[in-house]
């Protein structure tokens, strides 16, 4: 098989799979943080027992998160290190400062927290928890102020025939960092809330701990709601910084092969055949792409045939046009997801606010439940529509991805590798998957495993073998 | 005055030193899961010693790739395309060790725990396994081109010197790991680390001694860097005598800190016996990656240093303090969090 193919292959798996989990934690460690914030002002049980059950949930998940994010950290290396010695200068800057300032950060600090419920000031411990939040936040910074480098180029110069860093600070203030980065984190947030909104809305059907989770809803849902929202803005952000900086992303996720008409429809769905370069059928909504586009209900996006001929003629021959029908497909599914989010968020929280939780219909609490895989299906394929709507390149414009690999791996060395890997994630997600609902279905307050704090002091020889 | 170049290569030294010595001792402790805990209770006491810290310490590993990759970008894509197997083998030891903690005692079931606990016990031992044939390969040479490309054949990773150094790695943080323990237990448990430890010594002392004397015959480094390595293989062996002694007289934090320092001063000696090059090419030392033409430009070394330089101090300080806030010794009678 082709190296390329497979090496590209491993990297989507692999960091698709480790994105299930690093928006999660993002979004869990914040929401824990708000939870031990009340306790520790209100000083109710209740909510000390919230950001114990939710932690749970998060620790099982971050350990996942760490340990898929040590081998994101090797691929490159390990696949793509022609593509790691043109870009290292820069890129490799962003990685060692996400180390030195965030994992160093999350990974104390995520020890005292676990660790120190006993050992800790109660306001000591709060501050543990809020650093995690703080450097879950600052990890998700430096990798996307890498990752914006690949979509575009910015604070660097071509030199000894590789980019050279030369201007630190544009490549933290990248126009597409300022609008990748609140994206992503804002959808981050919606992630967490709406694991918590959807097992709590679960839990109230049943009638379980209802205090409990009714708080736990309240607190998730505004958080789901005005994240929800801030994503879409900053999507929309996104878009117009897109068809200035990355026209040809934009049209492919139009399907929008010829320039438009001005005002500019946009294509709700469409037959797309990328051999004929054209659409059989399409259902368009007039002005809607001009708006997205500009802000405005005027304006031409330019079609992917006549950026084709102008990338031949500034980058020489090649196909500069994207796989388009999954960067059409990935956009809309992410939008739809993230619209629904935003009208459950408004109903929920409509409910939350006027105290009628108890009284929603079943339909609402079910749909929330399934709603918990939306933003998952959000942030996926927000990511598959931002890289594949970039190749043929790894870097816009100055490495392609064929140039990108390692010439020394053999294909069956990647093969191999994609192989096991495939094999430990797949037992990961199960595992994972089966304790997630262990822990959802104990619920907060049923005695655990190793827990066991016992005030009389005989009982305690009986104890040490119940702790095994 | 030092250059940025050589600055970065004692920063990448120094993560990679602070990483052995770190995670030595939670990588020994999780190998010795297997054969010093008695039960159940125990076993999880050894865990519980490493849970608050063995995450961090780990993060010493991921930085020094982080800024080998910043710093050197070409030592990373060599160094990492070329061993890309062995590389495949590190990564599952480590995806597999830390999930297993945090999923162990998640379900009561004896099954479940013996599966997590062969994956903390592999992925304690073969890390620094594969990392110790790694860094006997690199101060070996490799066969790396004109074009800094590595094609290494089978035997130029595994070969008995590469396996030797290996071993000692594993050897050596078990005896590290062991005397973590004596510090973090009490009564039965601690006693056993002590005897272990005690008994090993000799044998890893020997297996040092033989991966000093193998360094001399297949690697350069007597020529370039006689003096430099041989003066601290020998403080290593007075570390490894003073610690001996330690141990008889039941000074474990003394005791520690000289099985650490074994471990400091055997991977300073790699990086010193490498400078000013970082990978050695066998076929022509023209072809050697150095801190020179492995860098990354001026302005780039710059910009990491001052970053590096504001952030280092607060890392230490926070890390420091973590294991100040868990000085105390792990027992049954306490809350037991995996």
């Amino acid at each position: 098989m082709d190296p390329v193919m497979l090496a590209r292959i491993q990297f989507a798996s692999t960091t698709i799979f480790h994105f299930i989990f690093v928006p999660l934690s993002i979004g869990l460690a914040f929401l824990i943080a708000i939870m031990e914030t009340m306790y520790v002002v209100k000083g109710q049980e209740v909510y000390k027992k919230m950001a114990k059950f939710w932690g749970k949930l998060f620790l099982i998940n971050f350990a996942v998160g760490v340990v898929t994010g040590i081998l994101q950290e090797f691929q490159f290396g390990m696949n793509w290190s022609d593509y790691s010695r043109f870009v290292g200068d820069v890129f490799g800057a962003p990685l060692a400062i996400e180390a030195l300032l965030a994992f160093f950060l999350e990974s104390t600090f995520i020890g005292l927290w676990i660790f120190g419920w006993d050992r800790l000031s109660k306001k000591v411990h709060l501050l543990s928890i809020w650093l995690v939040s703080l450097g879950t936040v600052m990890s998700a910074f430096w990798i996307l102020a890498a990752n914006s480098f690949m979509q575009r180029p910015v604070g660097y110069v071509i030199n000894n025939g590789r980019a050279e860093m030369n201007d630190f600070f544009a490549l933290i203030t990248n126009g597409q960092l300022l609008v990748e980065f609140p994206h992503t984190i804002f959808g981050a947030l919606a992630t967490g809330a709406f694991l918590v909104t959807g097992v709590s809305a679960y839990k109230l059907m049943r009638k379980q701990d209802v205090t409990f989770f009714k708080k736990s809803f309240h607190i998730a849902v505004v958080v789901g709601l005005i994240s929800s929202i801030l994503v879409a803005v900053f999507g929309h952000q996104q878009a117009q910084y897109l068809v200035q900086t990355q026209p040809m992303k934009m049209a492919a996720a139009e399907g929008l092969w010829e320039t438009s008409d001005d005002p500019a429809p946009w294509t709700v769905i469409a037959a797309i055949d990328p051999e004929k370069q054209q659409n059989a059928m399409e259902v368009k909504v007039p002005y809607l792409l001009s708006f997205l586009s500009y802000s405005k209900f005027s304006g031409e996006v330019v079609g992917m045939k006549e950026l084709q001929a102008q990338y031949e003629q500034e980058y020489g021959p090649g196909d500069y046009i994207p796989p388009v029908r999954t960067t059409f497909w990935s956009f809309r599914i992410m939008v739809a997801s993230g619209t629904i989010m935003i009208l459950l968020g408004l109903y929920g929280t409509w409910l939350a606010l006027r105290r009628k939780l108890e009284q929603a219909g079943k339909w609402f609490m079910g749909l929330m439940l399934y709603s918990i895989s939306l933003p998952f299906i959000a942030n996926t394929t927000g990511w598959i529509m931002t890289e594949i709507g970039r190749q043929p390149w790894t870097v816009f414009g100055l490495i392609t991805t064929e140039n990108s690999i390692s010439p020394n791996v053999s294909a069956g060395s990647i093969l191999f590798s994609l192989i096991t890997f495939t094999a430990i994630y797949a037992v990961l997600a199960v595992v994972m998957a089966y304790l997630f609902v262990k822990v959802i279905k104990k619920g907060p307050y049923a005695e655990e495993t190793g827990d066991q704090h016992v005030s009389d002091p005989f009982a305690k020889e009986e104890d040490y073998n119940a702790v095994s | 005055m030092l250059s940025l170049n050589e600055l970065w290569f004692i920063l990448v030294a120094v993560l990679f030193i602070g990483f052995f010595f770190l995670e030595g001792f939670d990588f020994g402790v999780g190998m010795s899961t297997r054969f010093l805990a008695k039960n159940d209770t125990e076993r999880r006491i050894l865990i519980n010693s490493i849970g608050p810290f063995w995450d961090a310490n780990e993060v010493w590993l991921l930085t020094a790739g982080g800024a080998m990759f910043a710093a050197f970008p070409n030592w990373y894509a060599t160094l990492f395309s070329g061993f890309y197997i062995p590389l495949v083998f590190l990564l599952l030891a480590l995806i597999g060790r830390g999930v297993a903690f945090e999923f162990r005692g998640k379900v009561d079931n004896t099954r479940w725990k013996k599966v997590w606990d062969a994956a903390i016990f592999l992925g304690s031992v073969l890390p620094p396994f594969l990392l110790g044939v790694v860094f006997a390969c690199l101060i070996q040479g490799l066969p790396i081109d004109a074009q800094m490309q590595l094609h290494a054949g089978f035997f130029d990773v595994v070969n008995l010197y590469t396996v030797v150094g290996g071993l000692t790695m594993v050897m050596l943080c078990l005896l590290h790991g062991l005397m973590f323990t004596t510090l973090r237990t009490t009564g039965q448990l601690q006693e056993r680390a002590r005897r272990l430890a005690r008994r090993l010594l000799l044998p890893v002392a020997g297996l040092f001694m033989v991966f000093g004397v193998m360094t001399y015959m297949v690697t350069d480094i007597i020529e370039k860097k006689g003096m430099l390595v041989s003066l601290l293989l020998i403080l290593a062996m007075v570390a490894f005598l003073i610690g001996g002694y330690f141990m008889s007289v039941k000074r474990d934090g003394w005791a520690f800190g000289m099985t650490g320092a074994v471990i400091v001063l055997l991977v300073t000696s790699v990086f010193a016996g490498l400078f000013p090059r970082v990978m050695i090419s066998s076929i022509n030392s023209a072809f050697d990656l150095t801190i020179y033409n492995a860098a990354s430009g001026p302005y780039s070394l710059k910009i990491m240093t001052i970053v590096a330089v504001t952030l280092l101090p607060f890392v230490l300080g926070y890390q420091i303090w973590s294991y100040f806030v868990f000085h105390k010794r792990v027992n049954e009678k306490e809350h037991l969090e995996y």
